[in-house]
């Protein structure tokens, strides 16, 4: 379905919608008091877009540098060109270390390439270990944001199936019950696996190491007790220096959730005797994106996930309405570089309000890159109704007299018409909404008369 | 910001060409007309060249800048030889500035009138230095920022942003005998106009149109207004519909009435 289809069924159930606006705008709120706390915030911004610039124009050796120096921690390092040789990297090491069970922490790039229903189908058993993470998957569901998973659920939802999966007392909403009872769940599985996946935020190139960010430390309990830790890592995650983390990490919780710092900022630089750790380096259509000059810069994404939370559309549509792994102004510029014909609706989910710039920690300018979609978009997937009537527009707005004529004949026919005509169904602006009564001159007619 | 150097005045006061949009020389003749009203009394030399159309935004917005090549060579030939191009409108001012496509011929012309338009309010504040404005207007006012004028020309603070709080259009509002100022819970958030996203995303519109007035409403707004008359008449629309009493007022058509 297209995102505005999504979006109107989204909206059916008002006080839901009204609730998933707020909730999120709640965090945003969150996010522009600390973010005010902090004098240097803008500069911490260019600084930030700054390296992450300086990245993308030397990924390739930066990438060199970072498999050189994790190889000499004694990380083993391997290249995926998409989602499928990714998920085939994770299955052979989990058959090389005959391992039945995995516990995930969150990462959106096994998302991204399914890795979940790939090894399902091959008999392993993968649990996702990020509480909202472990709701979602209960459900059968995607993530509807990529740092507040389960964030279009309601308690009394998750009371309900905690009741039918964990067996919690029916009706008990309390938060810190429900927890306890997620927590001991867990528990069990971190014991049971041999083998945990993580996502990666950072990749240091001078050091080799790389850092994992969480608030529940479940990435960090899953590694611990595993004797193989796998992390999955999107090639533009990588920062020069580890110094370069200081303008990083100030930035990346207070701009997701309005924490100051993620609780578990961990740093993996070398396996510790008798365990292993692997980095899978995940193209997955990243260095296309990299050569499209308009759209590069897509690319400097810390996933923090503020521009869902600012966004007016997506408060009021949910993750879900995007059909997109990364939903959101961010995935809107992101998804029509993997697919366009599929996400072509995207760039126009849109009002083109600038928030999702303005609140972007590393000064993306999603909504600049909204617009050039659509230039795109429409020399190949334009409708071509939508074609024929910008066509014939064009044609009016250059030349005053057709403009003239045009204009005249929709004010007097606006005039004649009956109501029932103007706001038939058909006519989408009138469906919930008035048209402007129509005056009887236009201002070019009154200048004339009054002013030559 | 601004290349005065290159727009040297002809006379005492400069040439002003008014650049009234399609919608609001179609639907809102008042406006053009209280714009034109408020800069002569400013002491402007205002005119208002003949044969405007379009600036081209709807199609642009829409993914056809390509198409609007003739719209825009239209648009800079109107305008090139005046002093300052004033529009009451923020949107189209933007679009002219950032997403006109670039007129083989006209590229000298056509980066003069980039530095030489203005949206109504910025030209009163940044151009003619206008400090206070002297007049009364008794009313709440409740302002909508429309988010091109605001987050795309930078007319008010942005709330993302950690910055000097600043809003062009409240500085010469708030001085008027007898106007209150309504604070809003949301300062800046879009009213889902957003031109062809009114229909096509025609659900999404209307319900941030709704929460818009309904914050309007929490806070006893009895006028509502701003510099983009496409956000007051998606605004204006819903409200009607719905029996809400609140009026709907350019800046323009406010300041215009409040100093005559």
């Amino acid at each position: 379905m297209s995102h505005p289809e999504n979006a109107t069924e989204f909206l059916k159930d008002q006080a839901k919608a009204k609730w998933h606006d707020e909730t999120l705008w709640f965090v945003r709120d969150k996010r522009d008091r600390i973010s005010k706390t902090i004098p240097e915030w803008e500069q911490l911004r260019e600084l930030a877009s700054q390296i992450k610039d300086n990245v993308l124009a030397n990924l390739g050796s930066y990438l060199e540098d970072f498999e050189r120096n994790a190889l000499q921690n004694g990380i083993i390092i391997h290249w995926a060109a998409d989602a499928e040789e990714h998920n085939q990297h994770v299955l052979r090491i989990l058959r090389e270390k005959n391992c039945k069970a995995i516990v995930k922490s969150k990462s959106i790039l096994t998302e991204e390439c399914h890795l979940n229903p790939y090894l399902e189908k091959e008999g392993i058993e993968v649990v996702d270990t990020d509480l909202g993470e472990r709701i979602v998957q209960f459900l059968n569901q995607p993530p509807s944001h990529i740092v507040l998973p389960a964030i279009h659920l309601k308690k009394g939802e998750i009371s309900e199936l905690f009741h039918q999966k964990l067996h919690t007392e029916k009706g008990n909403e309390d938060p810190t019950y429900l927890t306890q009872a997620a927590r001991i769940h867990l528990r069990e599985k971190f014991l049971g696996a041999k083998v945990a996946i993580t996502g990666v935020n950072f990749g240091i190139a001078e050091t080799g190491e790389f850092v994992v960010c969480t608030n529940e430390g479940n990435a960090d309990m899953g590694v611990h007790l595993a004797d193989v830790h796998i992390a999955c890592m999107g090639i533009e995650k990588i920062l020069p220096r580890r110094k370069d983390l200081a303008v990083f990490l100030r930035l990346l919780a207070r701009s997701a959730t309005g924490q100051p710092i993620t609780n578990y900022n961990s740093h993996f630089r070398s396996p510790s005797p008798g365990k292993e750790i692997h980095i899978i380096l995940v193209d997955n259509g990243r260095t296309a994106q990299l050569s499209r000059e308009k759209f590069k810069n897509s690319l400097k994404c810390i996933r923090c996930g503020a521009c869902m939370n600012t966004c007016p559309i997506y408060r009021r549509s949910g993750g879900f309405s995007y059909g997109s792994t990364v939903p959101g102004p961010i995935g809107s510029i992101l998804s029509p570089g993997l697919d366009m014909k599929k996400h072509s609706t995207l760039p126009f989910a849109s009002t083109l309000c600038g928030s999702c710039s303005d609140v972007c920690p590393v000064k993306i300018n999603i909504h600049e890159q909204l617009y050039e979609w659509r230039q795109e978009i429409t020399k190949t997937h334009g409708e071509f109704g939508k074609g024929l009537s910008m066509k014939l527009a064009s044609g009016i707005f250059k030349s005053p007299l057709a403009y003239k004529i045009s204009g005249s004949l929709m004010r007097s026919a606006l005039k004649a018409l009956p109501d029932s005509l103007i706001y038939h169904p058909l006519n989408t602006w009138g469906k919930s909404r008035n048209l402007p009564d129509t005056p009887n001159e236009t201002f070019q007619q009154w200048y004339k008369k009054n002013r030559s | 910001m601004l290349k005065i150097n290159l727009l040297p005045m002809k006379t005492n006061s400069p040439h002003v060409a008014l650049f009234i949009p399609c919608y609001v020389d179609q639907f809102y003749p008042k406006v053009g007309i209280a714009s034109l009203e408020l800069l002569e009394k400013l002491g402007c030399k205002v005119s208002y060249p003949a044969g405007q159309t379009c600036c081209g935004q709807p199609l642009a917005n829409a993914g056809y800048e390509r198409d609007t090549v003739g719209a825009t060579r239209h648009f800079i030939e109107l305008f090139k030889d005046f002093d300052y191009v004033v529009a009451p409108s923020g949107s189209c001012v933007l679009h002219v500035k950032d997403h006109s496509p670039s007129i083989s011929g006209l590229e000298k012309e056509q980066e003069e009138l980039h530095h030489k338009i203005f949206e109504l309010t910025e030209f009163i504040t940044d151009i003619l230095k206008v400090e206070k404005l002297r007049g009364s207007f008794p009313h709440r006012v409740g302002y909508h920022a429309s988010c091109h004028g605001q987050r795309g020309l930078r007319l008010a603070s942005s709330s993302e942003l950690n910055q000097t709080l600043f809003n062009k259009a409240q500085k010469l509002l708030e001085n008027l005998d007898g106007l209150e100022w309504v604070e809003l819970s949301r300062t800046d958030e879009c009213c889902g106009f957003g031109g062809t996203f009114a229909v096509t995303e025609e659900a999404l519109s209307i319900r941030m149109g709704k929460d818009r007035l309904e914050d309007h409403v929490l806070h006893q707004t009895e006028i509502i207004t701003g510099g983009d008359m496409s956000c007051i008449m998606h605004l204006e629309g819903i409200a009607t519909r719905n029996g809400q009493k609140m009026k709907f007022m350019h800046v323009a058509e406010i300041l215009n009435q409040a100093i005559s």
